[in-house]
């Protein structure tokens, strides 16, 4: 985790430093194309892990299950989340 | 949509080249995500600091912005024990055990077998972390493809909640363009204090 904020941080001063710098502001492309990079290689170790692919069809269900409900819980959560928060802003703004 | 397609498709290929690919090929594969997370961080940094406006993020840093992973963690882990309920093999702490993983499936699922060895056994153990690992997997995956349709629903905060940890790192390009640059303070913040949190809430839950 120290590692990634430092990097960030790092990414931020030199694109802060070198904004002229067109390439710099186009970087969405090649940010997509490192993304499908990590997931192929990251299905790849999925794939060969012979416990994961044997039991898919047993613990899948399952895990979907569980996914889904904490993706419902989070999106409930944020939701209520944005309500609070953004009418709080909206009083300090006023 | 396009770029979901081609994630989706990426992934599921690679699936398919690790059940039938040479095994020298995927050893070399274990290494390279956490290269390529770093190159990922590196151009996210840059593409950030380049489009600059970064004083008007930082003005939009205010304590509200600490509430979000609270918020986060408590919906997870109401809605996991719900899910509890359908799951006859394990009991309400084990799924929240899964649900505090929130999308940090490599730690997540080491820690599950780690902690719940000595109480259940390693084969149950090692069921348990393998669900967590696909459970926390499949939360990366709905979190990457569908954060647009969350964030039009559900209002800004929502890609970032469903993220999880990875709000700061494999979502963060998804999720400033879905709510806009100015969240990606929240989202680092947020990332920050769910990592911290996983093993905390894990080693609870499978104490109890």
């Amino acid at each position: 985790m120290v590692m990634i904020l430092c990097l960030l941080c790092i990414g931020i001063g030199i694109g802060y430093l070198c904004r002229r710098v067109y390439i710099l502001r186009k970087l969405e492309s090649t940010i997509s194309y490192t993304i499908f990079i990590m997931l192929f290689i990251f299905g790849i170790t999925i794939g060969a892990d012979k416990n994961i692919i044997n039991n898919i069809g047993n613990f899948g269900l399952q895990a979907v299950l569980l996914a889904v409900c904490g993706v419902l819980g989070s999106l409930f959560a944020s939701y209520l989340a944005y309500r609070i928060l953004s009418k709080k802003g909206d009083q300090n703004e006023k | 949509m396009k770029s979901n397609l081609i994630i989706i498709g990426s992934f599921l290929a690679g699936i398919f080249c690790g059940m039938f690919g040479n095994e020298d090929v995927v050893g070399y594969c274990a290494d390279a995500p956490m290269w390529l997370l770093y190159a990922l961080i590196i151009q996210v940094g840059l593409n950030i600091g380049a489009n600059g406006e970064i004083g008007a993020m930082l003005q939009d840093m205010k304590v509200s912005v600490f509430l979000l992973p609270l918020f986060t963690i408590l919906g997870t882990l109401l809605f996991s024990a719900m899910a509890s309920m359908l799951l006859k093999t394990w009991n309400v702490y084990d799924c929240m055990a899964i649900g505090s993983g929130f999308a940090y499936y490599s730690l997540s699922s080491l820690l599950i077998v780690q902690f719940k060895e000595a109480a259940i056994g390693l084969e149950m153990a090692t069921q348990l972390g393998t669900i967590a690992l696909l459970a926390n997997i499949i939360r990366e995956m709905l979190a990457l493809f569908g954060a647009p349709f969350y964030a039009s629903l559900f209002g800004k905060y929502a890609p970032v909640s469903v993220a999880g940890i990875n709000s700061m790192d494999v979502c963060l390009p998804v999720i400033s363009r879905c709510s806009g640059k100015s969240i990606v303070p929240v989202a680092i913040v947020h990332g920050i204090i769910l990592e911290i949190s996983v093993p905390l809430l894990i080693s609870l839950f499978c104490k109890l």
